[in-house]
């Protein structure tokens, strides 16, 4: 390293290290869109604008946290959004007839067996997740129309709501998902980067072979990432209850892809091993804050569409560069 | 010192050892001992059924038949996590180390320290630096680099750091200097022969047959699937070694 150091300009190694930190990016990104959205629009920076985009970050940014957790093993979930779609059906028509609890308990029930399935799966029968996610995507999607009939379901105000609660912090009020969010984040920050089984994971993730070889028990650590990410499913379920209490079996059609988005955007590389939820939920603030300032400004949806998928491809150039960087 | 250790009773043990792939038989009835505190190395040409050998003894392929003796009570061996439970560390070529990972975290991989449930980074950074330096790796310059940046002698390195740290007792190193340079090479093999003269046993499978006689103090050869032939390094050259190798038996004598 000291004589490689020494070869390289200093210039050259600044800029490696900026390339190397995960999170520096993502933040410049950011801080960039939020200065720019100031200037241009009076209202993105008014306190029930900043309160709106982190509520509509809210269901996204949890399930991101799965979709990290995921892309961090090497492996890609493309059923995640579906299966809390079928969380929030589960939620109010269970829980509309057997009460919230009874139905908050059968959604773990239900959404933690899907989870486990695709676990095993991916680790047991060593297919690949992107096709047993996508298999299970359709199966979970279809299955959420049967049970739901077509029909929408209204919650009442209760615990399944509560998610919508707010809550003043500062000069913003915010929602009570907003919060878990948050505290979703910090919890899968400590386990990924202060506990053994985060170390494993992106050892498994970045080195599948040399992990096993040292003895990581792989398969464990897989099955229980896509427990979790079930699990996770059912806390985005409940907080979309409680962003808008009304089950509906075509809503948050693209989580899936959304969810990706703020992961490759928050610097997590989708060949495994590399990355850090932080950085995801930073990538999901930018889609957030690119959507809403998109939209104060008066550009068309469809726009902002186009400027979401040119940030993604950006992304992955980013962190193809760096591989390359990191690899001479 | 190599004639004290051979009296220890070998730590490892092979008895009648047999492995098939198939109709291939990669291992046919294999005996070899594996004693603490000195080099035992591997010999044999291509497709001789090395490469299986150390899989088998690393948990990778349960064997077919046979006996493995540890410690001189019989054990099996299912998985990596078998063997690394026994104590048993292999160094691979390619895939000793996690490329995404830093030296402490390699060095502490599936065995971290702990405290209140917690990483104790600390604690793994300082006894990683510790043994490192105890070894006499200077090369390294910082324990917090990312293995993909270091040299091919710097990684084999850690591999051994690796070895003590955890007091793996049987280290088995799979062509640990076959893309080295000179230099780095030489340094590998004194840290081979520093793992056994701290008493760890160290099987050592190798094509290069100068670095190998010049750190073995025995000398295992295979030949289609068998161990034809293990002798003291005292009673082994070149010559004998190619006949060995090449066909499983000879009449020389050491000159």
């Amino acid at each position: 390293m000291e004589s490689a150091t020494r070869a390289r300009t200093p210039v050259a190694t600044s800029w490696d290290h900026l390339l190397r930190n995960p999170l520096v990016g993502p933040l410049v990104a950011l801080v960039v869109a939020v200065v720019v959205f100031s200037l241009v629009t009076d209202t993105f920076l008014r306190p029930g604008n900043l309160a709106l985009v982190l509520q509509q970050s809210a269901v996204i940014g949890i399930l991101a946290v799965a979709q990290t957790l995921v892309i961090l093993t090497a492996g890609i979930d493309l059923s995640v959004g579906a299966v809390a779609v079928l969380g929030t059906i589960v939620l109010a028509k269970v829980g509309g007839t057997e009460g919230a609890a009874v139905g908050l308990l059968v959604t773990v029930a239900v959404l933690a067996l899907i989870g486990l399935l695709n676990g095993v799966l991916v680790a047991g029968l060593h297919l690949p997740p992107f096709i047993v996610t996508l298999g299970m995507f359709t199966a979970v999607f279809a299955a959420t129309q049967l049970y739901a009939g077509s029909a929408t379901y209204p919650v009442e105000p209760g615990l399944l709501t509560w998610f919508g609660t707010k809550v003043q912090l500062g000069g913003l009020v915010i929602s009570t998902g907003v919060l878990a969010m948050l505290a979703l984040y910090l919890v899968a920050w400590f386990v990924l980067t202060q506990t053994a089984a985060g170390r494993h994971l992106y050892a498994l993730g970045g080195a599948p072979e040399a992990a096993r070889l040292t003895g990581i028990r792989s398969g464990r650590v897989l099955v229980l990432v896509y427990l979790t990410a079930g699990l996770i499913a059912v806390l985005a379920a409940w907080a979309a209850l409680g962003r808008i209490p009304n089950a509906d079996p075509n809503a948050y059609q693209n989580a899936n892809l959304e969810t990706i988005t703020a992961v490759v955007i928050g610097g997590t590389s989708l060949f495994g091993g590399r990355g850090s939820v932080m950085g995801t939920l930073v990538g999901t603030l930018i889609v957030a804050v690119l959507r809403n300032g998109l939209t104060q400004a008066g550009v068309d949806n469809l726009y902002q569409n186009i400027a979401t998928g040119a940030l993604v491809i950006a992304a992955v150039a980013l962190d193809q560069v760096s591989r390359r960087r990191a690899q001479t | 010192m190599t004639a004290n250790t051979l009296e220890n009773p070998p730590l490892l043990r092979l008895r009648g050892v047999s492995k098939s792939f198939g109709p291939v038989r990669a291992l046919v009835g294999v005996d070899l001992d594996v004693p603490a505190g000195a080099v035992t190395a591997l010999a044999g040409d291509n497709g001789a059924g090395k490469s299986t050998l150390i899989k088998c003894i690393a948990g990778i392929h349960p064997v077919d038949a046979g006996e493995i003796l540890w410690d001189g009570s019989p054990v099996s061996l299912r998985g990596p996590a078998d063997s690394a439970a026994l104590g048993i560390q292999t160094v691979y070529q390619d895939l000793a180390l996690c490329d995404n990972l830093d030296i402490v975290q390699n060095m502490f991989l599936g065995r971290e320290r702990l405290r209140r449930g917690q990483l104790d980074d600390v604690a793994m950074e300082q006894a990683a630096t510790r043994t490192l330096a105890d070894l006499a790796v200077t090369t390294v310059t910082s324990v917090r680099q990312s293995v993909a940046s270091l040299s091919g002698g710097q990684r084999q390195s850690v591999a051994i750091a690796k070895a003590v740290l955890w007091e793996s007792r049987l280290v088995v190193m799979d062509e640990p200097t076959a893309a080295l340079g000179v230099a780095q090479t030489a340094m590998v093999l004194e840290l081979v022969r520093t793992l056994a003269n701290r008493g760890h046993a160290v099987l050592l499978v190798t094509h290069n047959v100068p670095n190998l006689l010049d750190v073995a103090d025995r000398v295992a050869v295979m030949r289609q699937g068998r161990v034809v032939d293990a002798r003291e390094r005292a009673r082994i050259d070149q010559r004998i070694l190619v006949d060995l190798m090449t066909t499983g038996s000879t009449d020389r004598e050491v000159a």
